[in-house]
This record gives C-alpha cells, sequence and structure tokens, in this order.
C-alpha cells in the first residue's frame, strides 16, 4: 500500500508539471492612479487585473506547448500625457514589455501610441476612443472599443423614436475625447432631423455649470447631449438638478456609467449614458466568461460592481490571450496578423478591428448601448433603453 | 432677456464667494508684502474641512461654517510660523517659494490620502424660481454668508484695537514697531485671518459645487485675478472685483461660446494689471 | 572667454550628455537625459529674468509650448522641414515675448510675477478656442514626417542631440550674458531697479531685451520636445506647473548661478523621475519635492551654489 501511495505520489508530481507556467509575459501600462481621470482609470486596471488573475489561476497562457505567466508592469501617469511617453518608454526598453495596454482616456493615448509605434510594439487600446489615433499610419494599435464617433448616435436614434421634434442642445467638454463625439453627433443629429439649439464646450476643468445652464433653459431646449469625463459630467447632471432645467431628455458621456454616480441620488434619476457596456447585455461569448460572471467575478474581487471601463480593461486582455493562442507565438507580427484577422464576439460585444492603412486598428464592430439610470423599488438602478433588442426597460423622462 | 438677468444675478452670487476668498490673499499681501501659495490648498482645507464635519458627525453644512472659520485661523498661525516667519524681510520670492512648497506638500498629502475623487457635500435649500430660471437656495444663501464674514472682517479691521495694529503694520512696519505694537504677533494673526478667509470661502464653495483634492488650483487663479482688479492689499477692493467677475462671466456666458470666458478673464487680468496697476476698484488701502 | 575654465566645464557637460547614452547603448537613459535637458534649457533661460534681473516669471512655460505650436502647425499644415519650423518658432516666439514684454515689463515685482501667470493662461485658452490650431483636441504629427529624418528610431536620436546642442546654448548664453556688460546691467536691476536707471543703466530696454532672449532656446526647445512626441495639446503646452517647477530648480540651484541651474535641474528632473517609479512613494512625490523645496529655502537660500561657494570659496571664481 505504502508503494502504492509513492508511485501514485510521484506520477502527479510529474503530471503537475504540465501545469504550471514556464514563461512569464510582460505586460505593461500607466495608470492614473492620481489626477482627474483616476476614478475610470482605476476601473480599467482592475478588470484588466481581473483578467491577469483569472489566466494565471487557469496555467497561464498557451502558446503551443509552453505556458506563459502574466505579469503587470505599470506606472502612474498622474493624468498628464507629459509623463507618458518616458513612462512607455521605460515599460518598452527597461521593464522589458513585450506588450502594452493603453493608458485611459484619448489623449493620453495619442502619446502613448507614438512611442509603442516607434518601437513596434502591439499596443491594445481599451481607454482611447478618439479615431485620430488611428488615421496617422500605425501597424500595431488596436482598438478594442467603439471609437468616438459612434458614442452618441444611440442617444440620437432612441431620441428621435421618443420626441422626433425635439430642441438638442450640446454641450460637451473641451478635450479630444468629447469634442471628437461632439463633431461626430453634429452630423448624426442633422441627419436625424433635428434642431441644434445649443451647440458649445467648456473647459474641462469647469465646476460651476449655472451660467450655461441658464443658457440652456434660455435655448427653449428639451433634450441635452453631451458631457466629457467624470468630474465635469457628475457636477453637471447636479446642477441641472439643483437649478430646475426641466429638459426631457439628458444623455451624459461617461461618468453616469460609474457606480460613483449613485451617489448624486435623486439627481441620478433620468440620466442617461453611452456605455460599451452593460452587465444586462446578453453577447454569447465565443470564449472568455459570460456578462455574469464577469460582473460577478469583479463585484467579489472588489466589492463594486464593474461598470464598461472595467469590462474593457478585461476584455484587452482576454482579445490579447485569444490572438496569442491562435497566433500559437508572442511575436508582435504574427500576433498582429491574427488581430488584423480577428471577428469575435465575447462577454464584452462584437470586435473587429479596420485593417486598412487609413484606419488601422479603429472598432468596426463593437456597438455601445445607451444605458439609464431608474428608481426601481426605491433603489437606483441602471437599465438599458437602447437599442431595441438589447432593452431591459423603457426610457423614462426624468423629472428635470 | 430674463435669461440674461438671471445669468447676471447668479454670476454675482457665486462671484461674491470668490471674492471672499480673494479678501483672505489680498489681507495677507498687503499686511505683510507675502504672496500666499498655499491659498489654493487652503481652501481644499475648507472643502475637505466641511466634508469631514458633515460625513463623519452629521453636522448640518452651514453649522460646520463657524468651527471651521476657527479651524482655519488656527492652521494660517501655524503656517506663518512653519514657512513665512523667517521670510518676512526678505525678497518676495522666498516667500513665494515657501509657501509653493508647503502647497506641494499639502496637495501631496491630500491626494495620497484622498485620490483625486470627486467629492460632494449635499446641500438642500430650496431655490428661488425666476420666470423659468432658478436660482439655487445655496448660491443665495453663500452669498448672504459672504456678506456677512465681510462685514465682521470689516468690524474687526475698522472697530477694534487689534484690527487698527493690523492696518498699521500694512501701512508701515518699522513705524509700528517704534509705536510698541508686537509686530510679529500681529503679523501671525494677519496670516491666521488671511488663511481662515481662504478656508470658509472653500466651505461655501463646497455647499455649491463638487470638489477634489485639485480644485484649489483653479480658485487660486480665480483668487489672483480678483485681487488684480480690486487692488492689492485692499479687502473692499477684492469683495468688489469678486462680483465684477462673477458679473463678467455671467455677462460674456449669454452672448460668447461659454470656453471663451476664461480668455476674457485673463486678458482682462493682464490689461488691468498694465493699465490699473493699483485695481479697477482703488479705494484707498487698509 | 575661452580661457576661462568655465567654458570649457560647460564644453565637457555636453559632451558627457551627448555622448553617454551612445556608449552606454542604453535608450532609457536617452530619454530620462532629454527630459534633463529641456529642465536645463527652462532653468537656465529663466535664471536670465530670475536670477539676474530678478523678475520672476510664473508663466515662462508659455514659451516652450508656443515653440512647440508652431514649429508642429507648420510642419504637419505647411510641410516644412524639421529645422525650419524649430528656426521660425525660435524667432516668432521671441519677438512675441518682446511685444508682451514692452506690456508687462514695466510693472515690477509681484505684479509681474502675477501678469506672467496671466499671459501664460490667456495664450492657453486663447489656443484652446483656436481651431487651426486644433483647438483642444491639439495637433497631431503623422509618422511619416519621421522620414526625412531617417524613420522613426533614428529621428529620436538626432532630436536628442539638437537638444543636447540648445540646452548646450542655453548654458553659454547665460554665461556669455553674465560676464558681459549687459548681463552687468540686468545684475544691477536685480539689486536695486531705481538706483541702476539713476545710473544710467537703459533698464526698459536692457529688461526687454532679457525677456526676449529668454524665450529664444525655450522656444527651440518646444518645437524639437513636440515634434518628437508627435502630438501637442493645450493642457501640455503651457502646464503652468512646468514653469513653477523651473523656478524651484533655479532656486535649489542658486539663483543667478548657471552651474546651480543646471545642477538643480539635473537632479530635481532625476528626482521626480525616480519618485514616480517608485513602489513606496509613487503616491508621496509632490510631498517630498515640497519638502525638500522647503528646506531649501528656509535654511539654504542660496542654494546649492550658495553652500558651495561658502564651503569652498575659491570655486567662486571657477564654477559661475
Amino acid at each position: 500500500m505504502k508503494y502504492l501511495g509513492l508511485v501514485l505520489a510521484a506520477a502527479l508530481l510529474a503530471a503537475t508539471p504540465a501545469l504550471a507556467a514556464d514563461d512569464t509575459l510582460t505586460i505593461g501600462f500607466t495608470v492614473s492612479q492620481t489626477g482627474a481621470l483616476n476614478v475610470d482609470s482605476v476601473a480599467q486596471q482592475r478588470g484588466a487585473e481581473l483578467w491577469r488573475d483569472e489566466v494565471n489561476a487557469a496555467g497561464g497562457i498557451k502558446v503551443g506547448d509552453r505556458h506563459y505567466n502574466v505579469r503587470y508592469v505599470s506606472y502612474d501617469d498622474q493624468s498628464q500625457g507629459g509623463r507618458v511617453q518616458q513612462l512607455y518608454t521605460r515599460l518598452i526598453v527597461q521593464d522589458k514589455a513585450q506588450f502594452l495596454f493603453s493608458p485611459y482616456s484619448s489623449g493620453l493615448v495619442a502619446t502613448a501610441a507614438v512611442i509603442t509605434e516607434q518601437y513596434g510594439k502591439i499596443m491594445l487600446i481599451t481607454g482611447g476612443a478618439e479615431p485620430k489615433t488611428y488615421e496617422l499610419g500605425n501597424k500595431y494599435l488596436f482598438q478594442a472599443i467603439t471609437s468616438a464617433d459612434h458614442y452618441l448616435t444611440g442617444a440620437v436614434e432612441a431620441l428621435k423614436a421618443n420626441n422626433p421634434h425635439a430642441q438638442v442642445a450640446l454641450l460637451y467638454s473641451d478635450d479630444p475625447f468629447s469634442k471628437a463625439v461632439a463633431i461626430a453627433t453634429r452630423v448624426q443629429a442633422g441627419e436625424a432631423g433635428f434642431k441644434l439649439v445649443l451647440d458649445e464646450s467648456y473647459a474641462p476643468t469647469t465646476t460651476d455649470f449655472s451660467a450655461i445652464i441658464n443658457k440652456i433653459i434660455s435655448s427653449n431646449a428639451d433634450a441635452l447631449l453631451g458631457g466629457g469625463h467624470y468630474p465635469d459630467g457628475a457636477t453637471l447632471a447636479r446642477q441641472l438638478y439643483d437649478q430646475k432645467a426641466n429638459l426631457k431628455w439628458v444623455t451624459i458621456l461617461v461618468a453616469p456609467d460609474s457606480p460613483e454616480f449613485m451617489t448624486l441620488g435623486p439627481a441620478a434619476v433620468g440620466i442617461s449614458v453611452p456605455s460599451q457596456w452593460e452587465p444586462q447585455a446578453a453577447y454569447k461569448p465565443e470564449f472568455g466568461p459570460t456578462g455574469a460572471a464577469f460582473a460577478k467575478a469583479f463585484k467579489e474581487k472588489f466589492a463594486v460592481d464593474a461598470d464598461y471601463h472595467a469590462a474593457s480593461g478585461y476584455t484587452g486582455g482576454a482579445l490579447l490571450q485569444h490572438a496569442i493562442e491562435q497566433a500559437g507565438s508572442i511575436d508582435p507580427e504574427k500576433v498582429a496578423a491574427v488581430l488584423n484577422a480577428m471577428d469575435v464576439t465575447t462577454f464584452f460585444g462584437h470586435v473587429k478591428f479596420a485593417t486598412d492603412a487609413k484606419h488601422h486598428g479603429l472598432q468596426i464592430a463593437h456597438e455601445m448601448v445607451l444605458a439609464q439610470w431608474q428608481m426601481k423599488d426605491g433603489k437606483l438602478v441602471k437599465e438599458v433603453i437602447w437599442p431595441k433588442t438589447a432593452r431591459t426597460a423603457d426610457a423614462l423622462i426624468p423629472s428635470h | 432677456m430674463f435669461g440674461i438677468v438671471a445669468s447676471i444675478v447668479d454670476g454675482v452670487l457665486v462671484g461674491s464667494v470668490y471674492g471672499l476668498a480673494a479678501m483672505g490673499l489680498t489681507l495677507i499681501w498687503g499686511v505683510m508684502d507675502v504672496i500666499n501659495l498655499t491659498h489654493g490648498a487652503m481652501i481644499v482645507a475648507g472643502m475637505f474641512g466641511l466634508y469631514l464635519l458633515t460625513s463623519a458627525l452629521g453636522l448640518p453644512a452651514y453649522a460646520a461654517i463657524p468651527p471651521l472659520l476657527a479651524g482655519g485661523f488656527v492652521v494660517g498661525v501655524l503656517l506663518y510660523w512653519v514657512a513665512v516667519h523667517r521670510m518676512i524681510g526678505r525678497p518676495p520670492l522666498m516667500s513665494l517659494l515657501s509657501t509653493f512648497a508647503v502647497n506641494l506638500v499639502l496637495i501631496g498629502l491630500g491626494t495620497a490620502v484622498w485620490g483625486t475623487v470627486l467629492f460632494n457635500v449635499a446641500v438642500t435649500v430650496p431655490g428661488v424660481s425666476w420666470q423659468r430660471y432658478t436660482f439655487p437656495g445655496a448660491h443665495i444663501l453663500a452669498a448672504g454668508l459672504t456678506a456677512v464674514i465681510a462685514g465682521l472682517l470689516y468690524l474687526f479691521l475698522y472697530r477694534t484695537r487689534l484690527g487698527k495694529a493690523v492696518r498699521a503694520v500694512a501701512g508701515n512696519r518699522e513705524a509700528a514697531e517704534l509705536v510698541g505694537i508686537p509686530t510679529t504677533r500681529v503679523l501671525s494673526l494677519a496670516f491666521g485671518l488671511g488663511v481662515a478667509l481662504a478656508s470658509v470661502s472653500g466651505t461655501l464653495i463646497a455647499t455649491l459645487f463638487p470638489f477634489t483634492v485639485l480644485s484649489g488650483d483653479a480658485y487660486q487663479l480665480k483668487s489672483f485675478v480678483v485681487t488684480v482688479l480690486g487692488g492689492l492689499g485692499n479687502p473692499t477692493g477684492a469683495l468688489l472685483g469678486g462680483v465684477a467677475l462673477g458679473l463678467i462671466e455671467g455677462l460674456v456666458t449669454p452672448f460668447m461660446p461659454v470656453s471663451w470666458t476664461l480668455v476674457i478673464e485673463f486678458a482682462l487680468f493682464v490689461v488691468v494689471l498694465i493699465a490699473f496697476p493699483g485695481g479697477i476698484f482703488a479705494l484707498r488701502r487698509l | 572667454m575661452l580661457r576661462r575654465p568655465f567654458f570649457w566645464i560647460i564644453a565637457l557637460v555636453i559632451a558627457v550628455f551627448a555622448l553617454a547614452p551612445v556608449f552606454a547603448g542604453d535608450v532609457e537613459l536617452r530619454e530620462s537625459l532629454l527630459l534633463a535637458t529641456i529642465y536645463i534649457t527652462l532653468a537656465s533661460n529663466l535664471n536670465l529674468m530670475l536670477g539676474y534681473a530678478g523678475y520672476v516669471n510664473f508663466g515662462s512655460i508659455v514659451f516652450f509650448g508656443l515653440g512647440g505650436y508652431i514649429c508642429v502647425f507648420l510642419m504637419s499644415a505647411h510641410g516644412w522641414p524639421l529645422a525650419a519650423a524649430t528656426l521660425a518658432a525660435g524667432v516668432a516666439v521671441s519677438l512675441l515675448a518682446l511685444l508682451f514684454g514692452l506690456g508687462i515689463l514695466r510693472l515690477r515685482g509681484a505684479f509681474f510675477a502675477l501678469s506672467t501667470i496671466g499671459v501664460n493662461e490667456a495664450v492657453k485658452a486663447f489656443v484652446s478656442n483656436f481651431e487651426p490650431w486644433g483647438g483642444a483636441s491639439g495637433l497631431y504629427l503623422s509618422t511619416e514626417l519621421f522620414e526625412p529624418l531617417g524613420g522613426a528610431m533614428q529621428a529620436l536620436w538626432i532630436i536628442y542631440f539638437l537638444l543636447v546642442a540648445v540646452m548646450g546654448l542655453s548654458l553659454y548664453l547665460s554665461y556669455a550674458i553674465k560676464t558681459s556688460k549687459f548681463g552687468l546691467g540686468l545684475l544691477a536691476i536685480g539689486q536695486n531697479e531705481d538706483a541702476a536707471a539713476v545710473l544710467g543703466v537703459p533698464t526698459p530696454r536692457y529688461k526687454a531685451f532679457a525677456y526676449s532672449a529668454s524665450a529664444f532656446l525655450p522656444a527651440l526647445a518646444g518645437g524639437l520636445y513636440f515634434f518628437k512626441s508627435a502630438f501637442i495639446q493645450p493642457a501640455d503646452a503651457f502646464d503652468l506647473a512646468l514653469s513653477t517647477e523651473a523656478i524651484a530648480i533655479v532656486m535649489l540651484g542658486g539663483q543667478g548661478t548657471i552651474t546651480g541651474a543646471a545642477v538643480g535641474a539635473y537632479f530635481y528632473e532625476e528626482l521626480r523621475g525616480w519618485l514616480l517609479t517608485s513602489e513606496t512613494f509613487s503616491h508621496f512625490q509632490l510631498v517630498v519635492a515640497g519638502a525638500l523645496l522647503l528646506v531649501i529655502v528656509l535654511f539654504f537660500p542660496g542654494g546649492l551654489m550658495g553652500w558651495i561657494y561658502g564651503r569652498w570659496p575659491r570655486l567662486r571664481q571657477v564654477l559661475e
């Protein structure tokens, strides 16, 4: 008996090395631990960390018969472009990162992209929606999220279905991302037959929207589209409520998607947000977890709900893993070839990259949904109100 | 039409609070020739003070003002002894740098503790509606409290012996020393007052808008603009300057894209500096 | 000047900067030295106004940013080659500085300091609204623009050497001015402007010239730096924090001294870079930087060089 036990133990020991990883794959990126972009950047990082932990627990990324453990190296970019280039250079040259994830926000992504292209490294972009970055001739950028020009497409369609004669106010933050959204929205609103009664930008650091809101009221607008990132979006929502702007439709970018937004209480009710992903989205993934599984795992690990930034952070990793495994190699050229040919659906949605030289890397398949904060049984919840196929509730007319 | 009036009125209300902030800056400047670059950090301190008192102790927002005023004063006196005392009489550049250094330290600590997340103090005060516009109650109350505090400062400076001593030191420190005024104590008191004003203005701003640890910068810049409009060393001028700035912001917005407001503000700032170095409201100095 | 040892010390510094990354074959070293050259350029040129003439220029970064914008704009919208665009940027910004200077140099002390902030913020707000320059989104450079320089990797080296040259010129400029009659006039203005005027120093002209001269090389550096970054936006180009850091550096090194500005810039940049990437300290970098500055200002107002001159007075002859 003892002999059998020893043999069994030896056999087990011989078998386990096959599960242990032989190598390490280093992925580098910067996070805005400090600065105005902190809230969403950290959410994105957490999504990426969840992916890393899950993939390492399952034995690492499989490349042929080798297994690669994923290791992250990251630095704080302070929400400023100034350090991004130095940090990405350091990640590539000193920390020997083989692949890169993007920082958060279009402005920072643009600066990082210069470096990754100069060194010929693949960068998965999960936090930069502005399309201009992809029009400058690149070979290794891959945008996993819907680009900025589609952010408000759903909102315009939903508004048209709701109130085709609405007077629309377009108010956006003066930053690369929001401007890109505004440029596209102007065109889309015009095509949908809407009249823009207000079309203005504000400095991203604005905290006092009272004068602008008075202007909105004076313009007789019944719908508002726009915003920027978290700080200004949240403030705008709160002040719209305080000043009883009486808008029948309010879609604000980015800010309302964060679970933080709930702290606005009654001011949050009725605010809609274009979202890259919501937990209720029922995409059938070809690989990776389902949306529900992801949301559950995220909540267990971080004690907060996942928002679309977290989902995109996770997806960046999942896509890279899939590409590496399909390519059977970690050589950038081979992996890039697989990514260029990729046409898949994950819990995040349908993903496919543009491959023509003029737009290389631009995301062309993923779609946004429109989510809205509503009161359900006395609690604030986010419902998906558009597109009709993904809807979980009807659009609510806000009381402000 | 109503929109423009509403805009102007609201601008004046909020502008008065900016004026209060600037009063702190200009008082210190006038009394001891020191540009207090911790001004922004002190405004933030007032904001976070309000947040902590309301969330941790459950105090109603406005009840927190007196303790925060007192707290600001104490912090100001401490700051004086740490960073400013040795710089009195030295070139103004040195006090500039020492206060700048303290600012870096304070903001750095703040960021390490609270990150840069947006904080919000929920204040529910019924607003006043007029036509289709609403003046948020918090704005009206903030302007009212500003007037009260400014009035108290005036009483202090012009009706008390200590206030007279402050004005004497501002006028001519050596002469004040000669007539027996304990200048060092007066300087630290004045600094404490200036910081108290800055932090209470932060508290009032926190009742109006959300804030982060980094919010101080923008308000510090506004304070500079206001101080210059009102004339350095002139608290009444600062208050009026704040109102004027609010007026300008309120007037510009209905007619121009909102993003031009900042350009106009800073262009005006430079022009006033060059053309009216004594400030537009160059009433008599302290 | 060729006989004075300091001339050769500067030459040595330039040589070290140029050759160290090449011999070490270390790209990361080049990147961090590149940032150091920028800081040294900004600090040395700031020294002309701050250290010599005693005028605090809070918004000196506006020269850097405008230089960057003009260069990037000329290259992307009008296809100018790098050399021409950079030089044009330098000249244009110096002229603009002369123009602005005429207005604000009449102000003294704190008023001047504040007005420089106003100028920086006004320019930043204006550029954010100026569509031909990309407004708030900024301007992008396509990667094809690196081709005339031999491709991206080589272009990065060329830009580095150019920036080292600009840094060298800044140091030589500071030195040349300091040892000239013009410099003597500036130092007199720094000590007591009215007395200097009474004694015949043409103060308005000298101040204007110093202000304009202090704009040229930072503008060149800005043009080169933003070309390398292939992207410029108002928030990065007119970052007030950078010029405040430049002031801190000049003070740390010892105002009015050339070595001080250079050494201070180098160490400050290394310190900040290290703090930024260190595990324990990255949350505390501002705190450490501020505490350091406070200690210097309170206890070593002469800065590093002040302390060094105190310990080894003979060095005052050699290290300017």
